[in-house]
């Protein structure tokens, strides 16, 4: 039944059509592309990498974690594995993540045109990412920062001896790739859906790309200045932010997490659509409460900048605006329920289908969840002063972060791989992954909230022996979730070359980037598509389920009877 | 009307005469900011006044040379949209410093 | 007889489907930028606010030691620049191609000049050794800190002024050869030279009229 198939990258004999990736072959059609769907490639590839890197820090602190006393590395060391971890893994895995991989995609294709509004902006954006990538692995090489990926003055300012200048730069050009990238997106939003496309027909997935555009354009720009300012402090030695000089380091708590809070959302946001996307395709259902989880997404982006002082309670901050912030942190969860309510209410009375997808959209509802039940723990201010700067707080995040967006990017990438790739991954095995990361994620992180809540701070490379069962557990666990990450990049890449053609629609799913070929052609569409039905539109007689090697079956035979 | 005649030529006189207008306006503005600085005014009253007019001068700017006033509302949504933020960024660090006491009372 | 600004010819580039499109969305897009432009100084003016308000006679002393006149006067020069620049665009619209030229040329013009003066009044600074870290010889650390904002905050100002005259410059000489594909490029052009405008015109009174 499954047959192995022609690479999708080596050049087209007479009768295969053009696609994205054989429509110019060699290097510079891929690195000065203006194509949307390479750029894509391009940065699918660059944060990978990065993802590696800082998985890499990650295992190594684990390591040391092993034992109570600091036998592995010196405290030093530790403390530039932390730093270096937290900034690979927020600037340069997180926050571009989805959006410029699946984002940079879909997004024309699902709005049904040809490419982004500014298609050499975007490669601007890819490139200015790269320096700004360089520049952090420069600093990571020649021994990181021991700051954390807070920054905090007057440490970072005053009294750290590290590369700090050279990684602020990294992150400060990798900014404007933010900025650029969320301009692109929302202009061509705006500007570039097909005749038919009214927002209220617009994938959910659409919806979530916008409100995190909206947050990268507002809320990076003040990243950069405080970056300026704390570059320029630290190269003249000028006073902003030391106290010795009149500076004042709140002062910098407040720039940095203006920018930091709806950062988080920046990388949640894009996951939520994701997950939307899914749960109607695999439960064959029409998505319940549209209007409210696109709404729920803006409201998300909108509130998101009006809690970050919950970062800041214990910082000498005053209590007043500790006790608005915790308020407005409260009220900022409230949109983000609103989404697994309706998600929930779309499973309700479907016809489920356990394929990989579904089973990180599964795992994803759950341990995000967890994630945000335990950022309402840590957004009531009094608990907080207990357990800030503890595990627990580490492990609330990377519930959100891990079990959340990593879970939806890996769900998406599977869900939208035939059509990236137009072939399909083994199944057997994408199970087997998600189930595999689910057991190593949680074996991670769920002892991380009891040691936490018992006292284990976070960044410390030597801890009291009472906590070394937790770390021991969680370090076991990190070496499934290790083993378990380089499976899906083993048999994807697999597919590339083995995989079964995967046709154009192998999920019979609705959405316009299903009505193009796998993989697309250069300009997306072979007719400008124009739009008629509403979205998710699964309750309809012809969108029965059909495993993907039916799909592709219909699709040999449909092809070969218009040939005749 | 007025912008009837300004989009059918949008450099003759009646579009080029509102420009120059503006101009004279803003230039206007600016004496005045100088004279508000140079008079005995009373202190508490000098920056407020100084940033009225500073807000004047931007108001006209935005408004006629960005052409803001006859933009679609998507463009003004926009730029409405930058100056909130803004807002939301003052609002909420000076009321933690001046909640602390941290800074004198507006 | 200049052609009237509804017709425009010229193909739209890929993937917009008509130059209308393409030019409100060129459009937008510049004012979302602009939106992010204002966030990048408005959190530099609210770091002033903060110290301001913090050491208020520094902030004053500082500000009585900007030479009142020159900031006036670059004040002007700005205010002069902006209506060039409407002028241009509004001649772009009007593909008054000569007209473009000249009104592009004078908005450089007055642009150089501002970042002369500008110059001119860091070197007379520096003369009273108020540049903070390479010459500064007043023993008051908020002094120091004041002109640390002066500095920063003036230089940003200039950096993204020398951006909009190279920009200029460009359309000026494609213009000038009648080689001007995108006439939606001046439109956009204005807008970022009138928002550079508007933060010097805030610039001006906390920098200069602090008593």
């Amino acid at each position: 039944m499954t047959t192995t198939a022609p690479s999708p990258f080596a050049p087209p004999p007479e009768a295969t059509r053009t696609t994205y990736l054989n429509a110019g072959t060699g290097l510079r059609s891929w690195l000065l592309t203006t194509d949307h769907k390479r750029i894509a490639v391009l940065y699918t590839l660059a944060i990978t990498a990065f993802f590696g890197l800082g998985g890499v820090m990650a295992f190594l602190m684990r390591l040391e974690l092993l034992t109570p006393p600091s036998d592995l590395f010196t405290i030093d060391t530790y403390n530039r594995l932390f730093s270096a971890h937290g900034i690979v893994m927020v600037w340069f895995f997180l926050i571009p993540s989805i959006p410029t991989t699946l984002g940079n995609f879909l997004l024309p294709l699902m709005i049904g045109t040809r490419d982004l509004a500014f298609p050499r902006l975007n490669l601007l954006s890819f490139y200015i990412f790269l320096v700004g990538g360089l520049f952090t692995l420069a600093a990571v090489s020649f021994g990181g920062i021991d700051t954390g990926w807070t920054f905090y003055t007057p440490y970072s300012t005053s009294f750290s001896q590290t590369r700090v200048f050279l990684v602020v730069m990294g992150i400060f050009v990798m900014g404007f790739s933010s900025i650029l990238t969320g301009l692109n997106f929302v202009v061509t939003t705006h500007t570039l859906r097909a005749p038919g496309m009214t927002w209220n027909r617009l994938p959910l997935f659409v919806w979530s790309l916008y409100a995190t555009s909206l947050i990268q354009i507002l809320a990076t720009p003040v990243l950069t200045l405080t970056l300026v300012l704390l570059g320029m402090e630290r190269w003249f030695g000028v006073g902003i932010f030391d106290p010795a000089l009149g500076g004042d380091p709140i002062l910098f708590e407040h720039l940095f997490w203006f920018y930091s809070h709806p950062a988080v959302y920046i990388m949640i946001l894009p996951g939520l659509g994701v997950i939307s996307e899914l749960i109607t395709c695999f439960s064959r259902k029409h998505i319940f409460g549209y209007n409210w989880i696109a709404g729920s997404s803006l409201a998300i982006a909108a509130f998101g900048f009006l809690v970050w002082g919950h970062h800041m309670f214990v910082s000498g901050q005053s209590v007043y605006a500790g006790l608005v912030f915790s308020v407005l942190s409260f009220v900022v969860a409230i949109p983000s329920a609103i989404k697994v309510f309706n998600w929930i209410a779309t499973l309700y009375m479907g016809r489920i289908y356990l394929r990989t997808p579904m089973l990180y959209a599964f795992a994803f509802i759950g341990l995000f969840v967890i994630g945000g039940m335990t950022g309402l723990i840590v957004a009531s201010l009094a608990v907080d002063v207990h357990v800030h700067d503890t595990y627990f707080v580490v492990a609330h995040f990377h519930y959100i972060m891990v079990g959340g967006m990593l879970t939806a990017y890996l769900g998406g990438l599977h869900f939208w791989w035939p059509k990236i790739t137009g072939k399909l991954y083994p199944e057997g095995w994408g199970i087997a992954a998600a189930i595999l990361i689910f057991v190593g994620f949680n074996l991670t992180f769920l002892p991380q909230f009891i040691m936490g809540y018992l006292g284990m701070p976070r960044r410390y490379g030597a801890y009291a022996p009472e906590f070394q069962v937790y770390h021991v557990l969680s370090t076991a666990g990190s070496t499934v979730l290790g083993v378990a990450y380089l499976l899906p990049l083993g048999y994807l890449l697999w597919s590339l070359k083995y995989g079964p053609d995967a046709g154009p629609n192998p999920w019979n799913a609705t959405g316009l980037e299903w009505t193009t070929p796998s993989p697309p052609p250069p300009d997306n569409f072979d007719e400008a598509p124009v739009v008629r039905d509403m979205p998710y539109a699964y309750h309809l007689e012809h969108r029965q389920f059909m495993d993907p090697d039916e799909a592709g079956a219909l699709a040999a035979k449909k092809a070969s009877r218009s040939e005749d | 009307m007025h912008s009837d005649s300004r989009s059918a030529d949008p450099f003759g006189r009646d579009a080029r005469l509102r420009l120059y207008k503006t101009a004279a306006a803003l230039f206007a503005l600016l004496g005045l900011t100088v004279a508000v600085y140079v008079l005995p005014v009373p202190a508490a009253w000098a920056t407020p006044a100084g940033l009225l007019i500073a807000a004047a001068k931007a108001a006209l700017v935005v408004a006629v040379f960005m052409e803001l006033a006859g933009s679609s509302r998507l463009v003004r949504l926009a730029a409405a949209t930058g100056a909130l933020w803004l807002l939301i960024l003052f609002a909420l660090t000076l009321g933690d410093y001046l909640s602390r006491g941290a800074l004198p009372a507006l | 007889m200049p052609e009237l600004a509804t017709t425009l010819p010229g193909r739209p580039a890929p993937p917009f489907d008509s130059v209308g499109q393409q030019a409100s969305a060129r459009r937008l897009g510049m004012w979302v930028f602009l939106a992010s432009e204002t966030l990048l100084f408005g959190a530099f003016f609210l770091a002033y606010t903060v110290y301001r308000r913090l050491y208020p006679e520094a902030w004053a002393a500082g500000a009585q030691h900007d030479s009142l006149a020159i900031g006036t006067a670059l004040t002007g020069v700005l205010l002069l620049s902006s209506l060039t620049a409407a002028l241009a665009v509004a001649a772009s619209k009007a593909r008054a191609w000569r007209a473009v030229t000249g009104l592009i040329a004078a908005t450089v013009g007055l642009g150089v000049f501002f970042i002369g003066l500008k110059f001119y009044e860091y070197w007379l600074h520096w003369q009273d050794g108020f540049v903070p870290a390479l010459h500064f010889t007043h023993a008051d650390p908020h002094l120091d800190l004041f002109f640390v904002f002066y500095f920063l905050m003036t230089l940003l100002h200039a950096l993204h002024m020398s951006i909009g005259i190279g920009l200029w410059t460009l359309l000026g000489v494609q213009a000038h050869r009648r080689r001007l594909r995108d006439e939606a490029a001046v439109e956009t052009t204005g807008l970022y030279w009138h928002f550079v405008d508007l933060v010097w015109l805030f610039l001006y009174p906390l920098l200069y009229l602090v008593k």
